[in-house]
């Protein structure tokens, strides 16, 4: 089969069976690495700090990364919509049935307990992003200095917009996360 | 047309400005599509992750075909994805063409790690206003501490935690149907 729609199969595949996120399409790319030699596995790290260092979906970033790499222009955006088509005739065919569905007793009682589910999955997510963006466990178990363990900038910095956000909330959103990328910037964080 | 037309620039703009996973879309999720446009209330966009969460496909993009189907059918459903896609199309092509190592630059580096820290602040408004809407009374603050702890401290699937917490949902509700039948 010609190269160009084996990868965009290849990726259709990823939409369909990576389930539960960006991440989820990792061990997807690994795949197509070993198995076609389309790009190395060298390649596919950096390919995952660069989706994570841009802005936009992580698994919709590398796709567009791995399409570009083969294909130029054409084959990020083949690649990235292949990756998507699945979800979108996936979750339609689901709003459709859910609509459908919404007042049915069954479906009400599923929602009651996902609602809470979800809010304590997105916990965990923002307990991991804080972890990481205001503390420097690493440093913290070398040197076993407790004041090791803060990232004192970023902590300043997280006062400084929860303060912001609490005088101001009707900010955008946009503008917070200009506000701090320049502030990470400028003091270097 | 005017809808369609804004779905496509908001999920756009949503797209641009989120770093990293799904859930870090959530602070722009609601307030675009919830407080500025209604599309959504914020009990759909819980319903909406959690399905997310179990059916193929990245979360990000599961959610805008929802959004953009309630809003208008299958056409919107598509036209919010290609917004929610096009900014990582066209930085990404761009990083490709032009910067070697673009993830090594210190800059890059500093300015992400300030984004970081925003994203903590947002998503700390974001999670207790769900909390609020999605935790009423102890049997659902028993799933939310569940549900946290599990994904947190052990590796059992999100797919398997979504589908215990629908079912104990289910179990919960009928019991209460129960209960408020006999009461009358």
């Amino acid at each position: 089969m010609n190269t160009f729609l084996l990868m965009c199969w290849e990726f259709f595949k990823t939409g369909l069976f990576a389930v539960g996120g960006g991440l989820a399409s990792i061990p997807f790319l690994r795949e197509m690495s070993i198995k076609y030699g389309w790009f190395t596995l060298d390649q596919l790290t950096t390919m995952i700090a660069v989706s994570e260092s841009t802005p936009g979906p992580i698994g919709v970033n590398m796709a567009t990364y791995v399409g570009y790499e083969m294909f130029g222009i054409a084959g990020g955006l083949f690649a990235t919509l292949s990756l998507v088509a699945p979800s979108i005739i996936v979750i339609c065919i689901v709003a459709k049935m859910l609509e459908k569905f919404k007042q049915a007793k069954v479906v009400q009682g599923i929602f009651t307990g996902l609602r809470p589910a979800v809010v304590g999955f997105i916990l965990s997510a923002v307990v991991s992003i804080f972890l990481m963006a205001l503390f420097n466990v690493d440093a913290w178990k070398a040197s076993g200095a407790v004041m090791d363990l803060f990232k004192w900038k970023a902590i300043l910095l997280f006062a400084g917009l929860m303060a912001f956000n609490h005088f101001k909330p009707k900010l955008h959103p946009i503008f917070m996360i200009i506000i701090a990328g320049a502030a990470g910037l400028l003091l270097g964080f | 047309m005017k809808k369609l037309w804004n779905l496509y620039v908001s999920w756009f703009k949503m797209g641009l400005f989120t770093f990293g996973g799904g859930y870090a879309m959530l602070p722009m999720i609601q307030r675009e599509v919830i407080e500025k446009y209604h599309w959504a209330t914020e009990d759909e966009i819980m319903d909406y992750y959690a399905i997310g969460q179990v059916t193929p496909g990245i979360i990000a993009v599961n959610t805008a075909t929802f959004v953009g189907y309630k809003v208008k059918g299958v056409i919107g459903g598509i036209v919010s994805t290609l917004g929610v896609v096009s900014p990582s199309i066209v930085i990404i092509s761009c990083i490709c063409g032009l910067i070697q190592n673009f993830s090594d630059l210190p800059a890059v580096q500093s300015a992400l790690r300030g984004i970081q820290v925003a994203v903590c602040v947002l998503m700390t408004r974001a999670v207790i206003n769900l909390y609020k809407k999605g935790v009423k009374g102890i049997p659902t603050f028993v799933i939310f501490a569940a549900a946290w702890v599990l994904s947190t401290f052990t590796n059992i699937s999100t797919v398997i935690l979504v589908i215990i917490a629908g079912i104990a949902g289910y179990v919960l509700y009928s019991m209460e149907l129960k209960k408020g039948g006999e009461a009358k």
